[in-house]
């Protein structure tokens, strides 16, 4: 059953340590204030899921949330790389991370199986790349009909998926639109799921074929404006390449990404506040 | 007579000018994205540009920064999810070319993403695979685009995220890679196709005024020739134009220089 309730709660409800979690959104959506509140609950043992780790798995796995990470693309987007990740890869720190990678096509296809109660995914995939010579979940099978020769991989089915969505209504049906990514198939691919939504209206009014996901499927929704800043909300507001670009020089080193992390998230009580302590600090770099 | 061009300019010209009109084409982020949306705007106006966040039928006005910009969801014919665009459309054969960037080939178009030096000790963690492995595997046929040096063309990758011909000859075939792999990979320097046979990168055409010297010191295996290599066509003044009003509308909307690289550090 689905209940609106703060972020922080719905974080403290259904989020625990040593869970799969997995918060998704591709570029678009990245549900940042939600992946902040984990931080600033200081949840341990994580098993993170996500394809594309971004900014926000960047600031969790430096945070320390982390012990084991699936993922298909490691990088920030349009810009470089994701320091943290590949510190905690490269040099264990803050402390090993344990990978599990795979392709986009698959990450995908795993959720659609989670989603559908089906403990593996089959596609046509992997042949000729050394991915399944790191990855021994990646498999083979022979089809039972044809005998042709298929990948088969697990399916990813998290404790919790977060993802942030324009609207929900009153009950808690949520709509989202644009680029949606992955986000229905996770969130029903998920033990419990917690939405944030950028505002809560009378009557969602979605066209018949929309992307809802009705309150039943749905732990928990809380309202959080501009909840997935630095990414963009489609009708909303724009991605923030300017702070994509500025992470970089944050992130790169690690004592100046521990002050922006206690200074940003940490000592900040929610999502608002760390947004007004943004606001009010040097911008990292002039608008060009 | 066309202006003075750049190396890169004349890359992104001669990628371009191999995506053929109507092509239904999976596009990567950054070089590839550039030269598509050259195609697009010059000879090229009824291909569909399709990218991984599903967005299929892009037409934006500026470059995306990321593969997931709102630009490219508000311009597309339709946005489908991401299972979608690799199950029904790379999965389901309808795409015809897959134009892919890459940090490092080797001698059979192979592609690494993942990782400089050991995969559990990486010398150097690169983003991975994303798309790439089944675009590589799927598309009717691949294009590849990235700038040329002996670092980035070497003569053995340390991981091979994306299959192009394997160990060459009839490799990718026996493998059961259902597209046609890498057709051309466009340099700075040059264009390399597959030999018929062996299926080794071989230089078919070389940018004006660029040296075979210049060629072989920046790859890293013993460059052979086409029998009649080309001399690529310069950017003609369109061409060019086309491509620098595209940048700078691109610097202009997110102070970048549009092909995946900030204009400032």
């Amino acid at each position: 059953m689905s209940h609106i309730v703060s972020l922080r709660q719905a974080i403290a409800e259904n989020v625990h340590d040593g869970d799969t979690l997995a918060l998704e959104g591709f570029t678009h959506l990245i549900p940042f204030a939600a992946g902040h509140e984990v931080i600033r609950q200081q949840r341990r043992n994580l098993s993170l899921v996500r394809m594309t780790p971004d900014l926000i798995y960047d600031q969790m796995i430096g945070m320390g949330c982390a012990t084991r990470l699936t993922f298909s693309w490691g990088g920030n987007p349009g810009v470089g790389s994701l320091y943290r990740f590949r510190d905690a890869i490269e040099n264990d720190w803050p402390h090993p991370l344990q990978i599990e990678e795979r392709s986009h096509a698959d990450i995908a296809s795993a959720y659609v199986a989670g989603a559908a109660n089906l403990p593996f995914s089959v596609m046509r995939g992997y042949t000729g790349s050394d991915l399944p010579k790191y990855n021994d979940r990646i498999r083979f099978i022979t089809c039972p009909f044809t005998q042709e020769r298929l990948a088969a991989t697990p399916s990813i089915r998290p404790d919790v998926t977060i993802i942030h969505a324009q609207k929900a209504d009153r009950q808690g049906n949520v709509l989202l639109w644009g680029i949606l990514g992955v986000q229905k198939e996770a969130a029903l691919a998920a033990r419990r799921v917690v939405v944030t939504v950028e505002e809560i209206v009378d009557e969602l009014r979605a066209p018949a074929n929309a992307c809802v996901l009705p309150q039943w499927v749905i732990s928990a929704v809380a309202l959080v404006p501009g909840g997935a800043f630095p990414s963009y909300a489609l009708g909303y507001y724009e991605r923030d390449n300017r702070f994509y670009k500025a992470w970089n020089g944050i992130a790169r080193e690690r004592d100046t990404f521990m002050q922006w992390m206690q200074r940003h998230i940490l000592q900040t009580a929610d999502f608002a506040e760390f947004r007004r302590t943004l606001a009010g600090s040097a911008p990292e770099e002039p608008h060009s | 007579m066309a202006d003075a061009y750049s190396t890169s300019e004349m890359m992104t010209v001669a990628a371009a000018r191999r995506l053929r009109n109507g092509a239904a084409c999976f596009v990567g982020i950054g070089l590839p994205s550039t030269a598509a949306n050259l195609a697009r705007l010059t000879h090229a106006p009824r291909v569909s540009l399709i990218y991984e966040s599903g967005t299929i039928g892009a037409k934006p006005a500026v470059l995306p920064l990321s593969i997931g910009d709102g630009e490219l969801a508000t311009s597309a014919d339709t946005v489908v999810s991401t299972p979608e665009i690799f199950r029904y459309y790379l999965q389901g054969g309808r795409i015809d070319v897959g134009f892919l960037g890459a940090a490092q080939i080797d001698r059979f178009a192979n592609i690494n993403t993942t990782v400089i030096g050991a995969y559990r000790k990486p010398k150097t963690r690169l983003p991975g695979a994303g798309g790439a492995p089944e675009i590589a595997a799927l598309a009717g046929e691949v294009l590849i685009i990235m700038q040329q040096s002996a670092r980035s063309l070497v003569e053995k990758l340390d991981f091979v995220t994306s299959a192009g011909f394997l160990d060459g000859g009839d490799a990718r075939e026996r493998a059961g890679l259902p597209g046609k792999g890498p057709v051309a990979v466009i340099t700075d320097l040059c264009i390399f196709e597959p030999d018929p046979k062996t299926r080794e990168l071989t230089v078919a055409s070389i940018h004006p005024g660029v040296e075979r010297a210049a060629i072989e010191a920046a790859t890293g295996w013993r460059v052979r020739y086409v029998s009649r290599v080309r001399t690529t066509d310069p950017p003609s003044a369109a061409e060019l134009g086309t491509l620098r009003d595209l940048l700078l509308r691109t610097a202009a909307a997110h102070g970048t220089a549009g092909d995946g690289k900030p204009s400032s550090d």
